[in-house]
């Protein structure tokens, strides 16, 4: 698997290389049990700190994408349900990107798309409240 | 967490009437990457040649691994464990590489035969030549190798790229990287900022003697943005008075912020004042630290 941090700032590093491998893991260039480099060899391809590597396998693995085994590494750990969830997310968020283009040909700006989301999110756990 | 690897308390330097460092607090965290940015001359050299023990501190005390910095006898210990490169590459220019790599052995029982040997391959060093007939990026490779070799605890390194073509710049972070990942703390100085942002876990600026910042790279991205909006009825730089907000500039109907934080409250601010438009973008290391040395620049148009 090959990872390459682009770089943009405004991000941590170690979230850029979170997203790379979740999204090669739900794009299926990673597998349930497949092992990811080490901390050192990804720290040394990448050429950023291995506090960056650390950080990323740790989230992930709060996430429950991966599994670190002392000594062994860490694997990629993704049940069938994962993986149904990712291409749920996955289309999703084709939908999203569907709805926020059409939206900006209307005109709207992005911060009054982000308050409509927002508002629309409220409303959403509102009435579920009331129910 | 750890104790730190370096800890300073108003550590200070005086040449004559001028202070080369002024109260200088530092704490560098162990096992990882810490850059110690600076314009020449801000007092990076003399801050770290005060951590070794080579210059003394005219006010204001230190340790480094847990050692004074400013008591001879402990000074010997230290320099066992904390490997320096430093600007000039302290080299003996009578022996040959190999001769330098063998005397530089002798002084250190940790010293990994194996990795010295690797790495004279690696950065592709003859063996047989004089150190005197090393180029500038040799020689600063040969110091790194003799450093990294002695697999010390902390490696403090003085504008380690000065003098490297692009290549050797790529392997002397590979090689800081790597060091790193052994568990090495790292702490080094430059002007560079490209290959600091590229890995470091921790940015330390210095200017004119003082300590202007100590964050996290992550911190520094996650928080810095340009808040950029066009407001119709002129922008009232007043009512932008407020926390985060570093640099403020006007031009007719448009306004240019730099914040170091609190980004929410600024928009709102905008918004509130009529903005028809508002652009939230990063903002690199850079200019972070051009902002952090400038002085302050708030009411300035």
């Amino acid at each position: 698997m090959l990872f390459r941090l682009t770089d943009s700032a405004g991000q941590p590093r170690y979230l850029q290389l979170m997203q790379q491998i979740r999204h090669a893991i739900e794009s299926g260039a990673l597998n349930d049990g497949d092992q990811l480099p080490s901390i050192r060899t990804l720290a040394e391809e990448l050429v950023v700190s291995p506090g960056t590597v650390t950080k990323a396998y740790t989230e992930l693995e709060h996430e429950g994408l991966i599994a670190m085994h002392h000594g062994a590494g860490a694997f990629v750990c993704v049940s069938r349900r994962a993986r149904r969830l990712g291409d749920r997310v996955q289309a999703a968020r084709e939908r999203v990107d569907e709805l926020i283009d059409e939206l900006r040909d209307d005109g709207l700006l992005d911060d009054e798309i982000r308050r409509l989301f927002e508002a629309g999110l409220l409303r959403a756990a509102a009435a579920t409240r009331k129910r | 967490m750890s104790a730190a690897v370096i800890e300073t308390a108003g550590l200070s330097k005086l040449y004559g009437r001028s202070h080369a460092v002024r109260n200088l607090n530092l704490s560098v965290t162990p096992g990882r990457i810490t850059a110690f940015l600076g314009l020449n001359g801000a007092g990076k050299s003399t801050t770290i040649r005060m951590l070794l023990g080579m210059i003394r501190p005219t006010e204001g005390t230190g340790t480094v691994l847990g050692r004074s910095i400013d008591d001879p006898a402990q000074s010997v210990a230290l320099r066992a464990d904390v490997a320096y490169v430093s600007e000039d590459k302290r080299l003996y220019n009578y022996m040959t590489v190999e001769q330098m790599v063998r005397f530089t052995s002798g002084f250190f029982p940790g010293w990994r035969e194996d990795l010295a040997s690797a790495l004279l391959r690696r950065y592709e060093l003859p063996a047989k030549r004089k150190v005197r007939h090393l180029s500038k990026g040799m020689r600063t490779k040969l110091a790194l190798l003799l450093a990294i070799a002695r697999r010390p605890a902390l490696l403090i390194l003085d504008e380690p790229s000065e003098g490297l073509d692009p290549r050797g710049v790529e392997q002397l972070l590979e090689a800081l990287v790597a060091q790193c990942a052994e568990g090495t703390s790292v702490f080094f100085s430059s002007h560079q900022i490209e290959e600091v942002e590229r890995i470091s876990d921790q940015i330390c600026i210095i200017h004119q003697g003082r300590l202007a910042m100590d964050a996290s790279l992550d911190e520094l991205r996650t928080s810095w943005r340009r808040v950029d909006a066009v407001l119709p009825g002129g922008p009232q730089p007043h009512d932008f008075t407020m926390r985060g907000v570093e640099r403020l500039r006007t031009r007719g109907q448009q306004m240019s912020v730099v914040a170091s934080g609190n980004v929410d409250a600024i928009v709102a601010r905008a918004r509130e004042s009529g903005a028809s438009t508002i652009d939230v973008t990063p903002v690199g290391l850079r200019e972070i630290f051009l902002q952090t040395i400038e002085p302050d620049s708030i009411a300035e148009n």
